[in-house]
């Protein structure tokens, strides 16, 4: 098992690298020239060459390349044009709040999703089911943007119950002010997860092995829950991984929704300030995040199925 | 010779595309009403011009954030330009993304994954690994971080959208190449000697097509979806022309103005989605039922 | 006795006992579907007493599933309609509510399923899943539960019991996850064992253990048995009474003995037919038509005798000389290979014109490798083959394409091998087109040639493959594959999807069509019916090598190597005498072709027992 991990682990690294590749050559197609787009087309010509020697583009490409692979292993990022603060401050001053509503509504809609899978396929094609059915449908239409400034108009600005912006600080706090937000995000997970578990307890309820448990003379709660859903469990595995990353990009939005800080909302307006360097910064956290969350399923999946080979 | 006493089957002769069609578009009350709700989407994206009762750029000084009125059924923005007419126009945005990034992407992505799947070696380890790179991020974020880098525009919002669906695609056709490649038609086209590309042509290609147009009509909600998402972050669409994610974004920065853009846009895309989705779920479970959920 | 074609209702063969373990009487089971009820099961009745085992036969289709399922009351409630009266030990099942059925299930009535990989649970181990069975009836706590799975996997002969518990099913073969179904079904002491097709998925080897481990534990528990198949073979081995089914209904039910000695309806005598007597084949010593139904007049016809269809003094159509394919098992990233897969090794045999040979086998023997090798749809390591005296190993490309007219292909299952968007005209054009042997209307008149000649008719043409059924989508195939006009034809297990009528019809079409068109078959199978009607020669294959080849007469009826003893010895044959006896059955499991990557095959000698009769030297790895 820890030869596995380490294995799997070593295995990531020429992804990790690819991906920091990827963001160097995407960060450098840039059209136009990084130095125009950020000081603006009528930027003078030793601010510009000023620009470039801050940003170290002055060096050969495969000089900048080692510059910038070196500065992701060293946390060294560059800093902010227009904060003139290092990027890696920046990240490490927003992360915790991106991370915190991530969790706060992954577990939400966790709580909500999958019990509502399980009762609507234990009472298909009834009442139940139904009510799951529309909830799943409007919960995959529903831009989660929207759904956010719809909640905050009504419960922040109208009622009043909540604050309309901000992270707040200490504990009791900080989940007052991520309620909404993680409501938000929930609300969209649970969609997702309901009918996950829908289709993959109904899949598994088709499988031979739930025939032979019923011919063992099981009872049915028996049936759904130790044969059944132990095994839906194995693609709701692979749903979680993925909901987690939809969550995190879903988070961009609504930290701009509910004016909160956060990674996403560093990124967006570093975009709309052209901050070349928080951009970059700002990519590269996500890319990463991926990564890590990939990785972490494959691990929790070697884990859940025994069939997966621990070689 | 002996007698055959087997008789034919009594199955009807395949069903042309037309029955198809109908046969999906028609399944039940709920997807006859999201083909309706398409249909007029469709009008009013086409008739724009002559259905929006004002311009949707034209600004107003005298009627700012105004509350719904007669004379604007939606109300008017913090530059006061119409609400309705500014969503009338959205609607031809979202469309046109709507329908030309999945395309684009079902054609390079079934490409790819064709090539790949059939030809394998390491051709095959070159595609397979970016896109599942590519694949392990959500198309939202993929979006966001290449828009980051491309920036907003038309074409721009193109080629992001289909970037992001791309690899979707590629997997799919892929994996659907692979099985059919083992099927025995194809091997024993293979064995009858016939050519690399006819049989890629005539025996791979309309054999994948299934899942690929059921994917493709499920991602139109997505697409919109997408775009949305990226005019509301501000890298989509760019101000001023009109998108149903910068009416929300624009109503969103002017919170204490009217609701009503954001309600409007909101219901809009939410509406949209939701029936686009519906047809493409009957269009799945009609094409491509191995994969229906 | 009553007559054809309706159900037996009394008892053939009377039970010391006198208790009736289980009594069926009229069950009928209906299938809700957008049309309305549909009956599967139309009215059957039967009696089984303890230690008796009684089996349902018919085929795909027959219901015979149905009512096992019907009797266990497994259908889903919704979607089902049982009637009649189901009685075990005098109780009535069908009236018992779901709580009373539960502890039935499982206490008294054990079931076991075909797909015994499916019908595990993957995710649980083999000794959880055993010991479920005791504590869900609270016959056991859960330490006690697990020392009573250890127990019942040693009954059951698993090797090393004990070890074992804490497996998940997909580290067993085939025929240790039946075991453990068994266990599991059995582990309760049921009076009743309901087998479905237990042994289909099987290979014939591990068939014959499982045959023999039922039949053993039979005898210790006393129970009674209902079991399901659509193989006479079977039945013959195992059953004390049979019933016949056909489309829901019992067409003939008696002792086993009795149907295998005066089988009265048809349909009866046509399955019986359709079993393999090795070494026993009588005749002119050619191979033979299958005995068909005449539906019309209910008589089966024999075919008449056929004349020797090989040119002896031809030079042969296709020589394989030595050859090899290997694939490597890939091994982690930075290491070789972590083994290769001896698919084929060192095979060698000649075809002359006109000629049958089988390569028979268990599963990973290496015979459809073999095949698809000489369509060089794989590539081999080394060797040759020569087809008409040119070795097709060294053509290029191009050359290679035309040398595919001499060799074609017929593959095993008839829904996969035809292009569902292309019609089957176009399908049988394609090889005539593609070798630009003619105009598109010469190649259309061609297609309904052939179409007449394999026995649909030509008007067919238009039509596409999903109109058709699998015997038909066979023909279809055929008339493909002759649209070339080839010498040799390789036959990938053509005829083992089909059901036992069809594949009768099937099998006589190409004994037709090799007399007509002087065809070579190269017919790949594990059927040991099927080779022993269509072959002239055989040739018997294991772990890549063919240990024995000869004359098919000579191979079954005096067979030398130990594996095709026990090949032989597997096969069911139609004697019900012999399944009073336990025979000397080898417990071994098919071992895996498998190697480490630095293994080296050994040196074989090869020994001619008679004319054409030949057989590899085997070891001591060997015990005859």
């Amino acid at each position: 098992m820890a030869r596995y991990l380490l294995l799997r682990l070593a295995d990531a690294i020429p992804t990790i690298l690819l991906v920091l590749t990827l963001v160097f050559i995407a960060m450098r197609i840039l059209p136009g020239d990084p130095a125009l787009a950020a000081l603006g087309d009528n930027a003078l010509p030793e601010q510009i060459a000023e620009f470039r020697e801050r940003m170290g583009l002055n060096v050969p490409l495969w000089q900048q390349y080692l510059n910038f692979m070196g500065g992701v292993f060293t946390l060294d990022l560059g800093s902010s044009l227009l904060k003139n603060t290092p990027v890696i401050t920046l990240i490490a001053q927003n992360l915790p709040y991106t991370i915190e509503l991530t969790l706060v509504a992954m577990a939400m809609g966790i709580v909500a999703g999958i019990p509502l899978g399980v009762i609507a396929a234990t009472n298909r094609n009834k009442l139940p089911d139904n009510g799951v059915r529309v909830f799943s449908l409007i919960g995959y239409a529903i831009p989660d943007f929207y759904l956010g400034a719809l909640l905050l108009i009504t419960f922040s600005l109208n009622l009043g119950w909540f604050p309309i912006n901000g992270a707040g600080e200490g504990f009791v706090d900080r989940l007052y002010h991520v309620f909404l937000p993680a409501l938000t995000l929930a609300f969209v997970k649970a969609a997702f997860l309901g009918r996950l578990t829908r289709t993959s307890l109904l899949e598994v309820f088709g499988k031979d092995y739930i025939r032979t448990a019923r011919a063992k003379g099981a009872r049915e709660n028996r049936v759904i829950y130790r044969h059944g859903l132990r095994n839906a469990l194995l693609p709701i595995t692979t749903g979680l991984g993925l909901s987690l990353l939809s969550t995190l990009s879903g988070s961009v939005a609504i930290e701009l929704v509910f004016n909160r800080p956060g990674i996403g909302r560093l990124l967006i307006s570093a975009i709309a300030e052209r901050d070349y360097a928080v951009i970059q910064g700002g990519v590269l956290v996500f890319a990463m995040f991926v990564v890590l969350i990939n990785l972490l399923m494959d691990l929790v999946y070697v884990v859940v199925d025994p069939r997966v080979k621990v070689q | 010779m002996t007698t055959i006493s087997e008789g034919i089957s009594a199955l009807p002769p395949a069903p042309g595309p037309f029955d198809t069609v109908r046969r999906i578009l028609f399944r039940s009350p709920t997807v006859i009403a999201a083909t309706v709700m398409i249909a007029i989407f469709v009008v009013v994206a086409a008739l724009a011009p002559w259905l929006a009762p004002y311009d949707p750029l034209a600004q107003s000084m005298l009627k700012i954030n105004k509350l719904p009125s007669w004379e604007n059924w939606l109300g008017t923005d913090q530059f006061g330009r119409d609400v309705l007419s500014r969503m009338i126009y959205g609607a031809r945005n979202s469309l046109l993304f709507g329908f030309i990034s999945p395309v684009l992407a079902a054609i390079f992505g079934t490409l790819l994954g064709v090539v790949a799947g059939y030809f394998g070696g390491y051709t095959d380890r070159i595609i397979s690994r970016v896109v599942d790179l590519l694949l392990a991020f959500p198309e939202l974020l993929l979006a966001i971080l290449i828009a980051a880098v491309l920036g907003g525009g038309f074409w721009n919002i193109i080629a992001v959208i289909t970037v992001a669906f791309i690899p979707g695609f590629a997997r799919v056709a892929r994996a659907q190449t692979l099985s059919v490649k083992q099927e025995p038609y194809v091997e024993a086209a293979i064995a009858v000697g016939v050519r690399t590309p006819i049989i890629i042509l005539r025996h791979i290609v309309p054999n994948i097509m299934a899942p690929i147009v059921a994917l493709m009509t499920l991602w139109v909600a997505s697409a919109i979806r997408l775009e949305a998402s990226l005019s509301f972050l501000g890298i989509g669409t760019q101000a001023p022309n009109p998108s149903w994610g910068n009416i929300i974004r624009d109503g969103l920065n002017s919170l204490f103005g009217s609701p009503w853009p954001i309600i409007g846009a909101g219901a809009a895309i939410t509406i949209v989605v939701l029936a686009f989705n519906l047809v493409g779920d009957a269009v799945r479970d009609a094409l491509d039922p191995s994969t229906a959920r | 006795m009553t007559a054809m074609g309706i159900a037996t209702a009394e008892r053939i063969v009377p039970n010391e006992g006198g208790e009736n373990v289980l009594a069926v009487r009229n069950l009928k089971t209906a299938f809700r579907t957008p049309n309305g009820w549909v009956e599967i099961v139309k009215g059957i009745s039967f009696d089984i007493a303890a230690q008796e085992t009684l089996a349902v036969v018919g085929e795909s289709g027959s219901g015979k599933s149905v009512t096992a399922l019907s009797i266990m009351r497994l259908l889903d409630p919704e979607m089902s309609r049982v009637e009649g009266s189901v009685k075990l030990s005098g109780r009535e099942l069908l009236k018992l509510n779901r709580a009373e059925m539960r502890d039935v299930r499982g206490r008294q009535m054990g079931m076991i399923f075909q797909e015994a990989m499916t019908s595990l649970n993957p995710l649980a181990t083999i000794g959880a899943q055993i010991a479920e069975v005791l504590t869900i009836h609270g016959l056991m706590s859960n330490n006690e539960a697990m020392k009573e799975a250890e127990r019942l996997l040693d009954r059951v002969r698993m090797p090393a019991a004990k070890s074992r518990l804490n497996d998940f099913p997909h580290s067993l073969s085939g025929g240790m996850r039946q075991r453990v179904m068994i266990a599991m079904a059995l582990a309760c002491k049921p009076k009743l064992l309901i087998a479905d097709e237990p042994t289909t998925a099987l290979d014939v080897t591990i068939q014959a253990q499982i045959l023999q481990l039922i039949k053993q534990l039979q005898q210790e528990e006393g129970m009674g048995v209902l079991f399901i198949t659509h193989d006479m073979g079977v039945v013959a081995e195992i059953a004390d009474r049979t019933v016949v089914m056909l489309q829901g209904e019992a067409v003939e039910a008696d002792s086993t003995d009795a149907i295998f000695a005066r089988a009265r309806h048809p349909y009866t005598k046509a399955l019986i037919a359709a079993v393999p007597r090795l070494g026993t084949a009588s005749g002119n010593g050619q191979p033979q038509h299958f005995p068909t139904l005449d539906r019309e007049s209910g008589q089966i016809i024999s075919g008449k005798l056929r004349p020797d269809t090989i040119r002896h003094a031809a030079e042969p159509v296709l020589r394989v000389k030595n050859l090899v394919k290997r694939f490597d098992l890939p091994g982690g990233f930075f290491s070789g290979p972590r083994g290769r897969v001896h698919a084929v090794e060192n095979v060698s045999f000649e075809l002359r014109p006109g000629e049958t040979l089988s390569l028979v086998g268990e599963s990973g023997c290496g015979k459809s490798t073999t095949g698809r090798t000489l369509m060089r749809l794989v590539e081999p390591q080394s060797g040759e083959i020569a087809i008409d005296g040119t070795d097709i190993l060294a053509l290029d490309k191009e050359r290679m394409r035309d040398m595919r007219r001499h060799i074609q292909m017929i593959f095993q299952d008839p829904y996969a091998s035809l292009n569902p968007r292309i019609t089957v005209g176009e399908a049988i054009a394609e090889p005539y087109l593609t070798h630009k042997l003619g105009t598109r209307a010469q190649a259309r008149q061609k297609a309904m040639d052939l179409l007449g000649q394999v026995g649909l008719s030509p008007e067919m043409a238009n039509r596409y493959p999903q109109q058709f059924s699998g015997g038909q989508r066979q023909r279809i195939c055929i008339a493909r594959a002759l649209s070339l006009e080839p010498k040799i034809i390789v036959a990938d297990e053509s005829v083992s999807a089909l059901d036992v009528s069809i594949k009768a019809q099937v099998v006589n079409l190409m004994l037709d069509l090799q007399e007509k068109f002087g065809l070579a078959y190269l017919f790949i199978s594990h059927d040991m019916a099927v080779v022993e009607r269509i072959s002239h020669q055989v040739a018997v294959m294991y772990l890549g090598e063919i240990v024995e080849i000869g004359p098919v007469k000579a191979v079954f009826g005096d067979p030398q190597h130990p594996y095709t003893k026990r090949l032989m010895a597997a096969v069911p044959i139609p004697d019900p005498a012999r399944r009073l006896e336990v025979r000397p059955i080898s417990n071994d499991e098919i071992r895996s072709p498998i190697r480490a990557a630095d293994y080296e095959q050994p040196k074989r000698e090869y020994r001619t027992v008679s004319e054409g009769h030949v057989v590899q030297v085997w070891g001591s790895d060997w015990t005859v």
